[in-house]
């Protein structure tokens, strides 16, 4: 494949970059990025993923487009309240990048359907609201040896940690197994300043453009925590634990587990 | 005994892990605890010693994204 010369000039500003060149851009644009959840971090992944050039990239997402979703779910706009997530980002993205494909799967992702969908793509994003999905994401990522940008969100604060299967720790190394049901908040109950999706989900895309690049250093074995607040940035450095169930040398989970879905917080 | 948490340096008269919870009225199901970059399991919290100078990192769950 060789560029247009539209897109040469669409992406001189990243084949300029030494570490992205011609080459580099090609690799973005052969590029399959899966982003679950069309939400407070979704959108952002995915506008960026999408003004960069990434050849595919899949949304799933069940939920239509609220009033509340709007004041952070930037590919959303007053129009669309009541429409699909997933047509109303797709729209956007073609809109901005024409020569982006978006797969849109209006469904949740479930134990039944989480392997099959990913692997068709290169990267993963966790783009979700809820701990169920959030493990269910990781497993199945280190099940099809997919790398994964894992983020979370609350009020002022926001994580992020890529992961990369049988190099790096992975979610389950640091959290064993979900939180009981309704003990942590949610965005829904416990709010969230609409920024903070902004910054965390662009971290979460510059982390994925890196990953197929294959350029600088990830973001593995550290938890990127940032606090609004002070903006202050905190790495903790994690390993891989020898006792994970997950991805440790006496793993016992095999396959994927369903758990029981909570109520979704306006994914 | 003096110890950094999150970064912070704190004195508190504790000898485990579980102790530090307790003091800070921390539930252990919410939180996991790596003292000195190792993670600690939940089972062990009580078990795990603690001394002078060490580094705990509690990692509370963060699950938004939405």
């Amino acid at each position: 494949m060789s560029f247009t010369e539209d897109q040469i000039t669409r992406y001189s500003r990243h084949i300029l970059l030494p570490e992205v060149g011609g080459k580099g851009q090609k690799k973005l644009s052969q590029a399959k990025v899966f982003v679950v959840g069309a939400g407070g971090l979704g959108c952002p992944v995915a506008y960026y993923l999408g003004a960069a050039g990434i050849g595919t990239i899949g949304l799933i997402d069940s939920d239509v487009v609220d009033l509340s979703n709007l004041q952070r779910q930037i590919l959303h706009h007053t129009p669309d309240v009541g429409r699909s997530k997933t047509q109303s980002a797709k729209e956007k993205i073609l809109a901005l990048n024409p020569d982006v494909q978006v797969n849109t799967y209006e469904e949740r992702l479930t134990a039944q359907n989480a392997r099959e969908i990913i692997s068709q793509y290169d990267v993963v994003i966790d783009g979700v609201d809820n701990f169920p999905a959030k493990f269910l994401i990781n497993d199945a990522c280190y099940m099809e040896n997919t790398p994964l940008v894992h983020g979370g969100i609350l009020r002022f604060e926001g994580r992020v940690m890529t992961i990369v299967p049988n190099e790096s720790a992975c979610y389950r190394c640091i959290f064993k197994n979900p939180p009981p049901a309704g003990v942590v908040p949610t965005c829904q109950e416990a709010g969230i300043i609409g920024v903070v999706a902004g910054i965390i989900g662009t971290i979460q895309a510059t982390e994925a453009i890196k990953l197929i690049l294959k350029i600088g250093q990830p973001l593995t074995d550290r938890l990127l925590d940032f606090d609004a607040r002070t903006t202050t940035f905190r790495e903790i450095r994690v390993k891989r634990n020898p006792s994970c169930a997950l991805c440790g040398p006496q793993a016992s989970i095999t396959e994927l587990l369903a758990y029981d879905e909570p109520e979704a917080c306006a994914l | 005994m003096q110890l950094t948490i999150n970064g912070k340096i704190e004195n508190l008269d504790v000898s485990t892990v579980m102790d530090v919870l307790k003091a800070k009225d921390i539930d252990p199901q919410l939180v996991a605890v790596e003292v000195n970059t190792q993670m600690v399991d939940q089972e062990n919290l009580v078990t795990t010693s603690l001394k002078e100078d060490d580094k705990l990192e509690f990692l509370f769950f963060m699950g938004g994204g939405a």
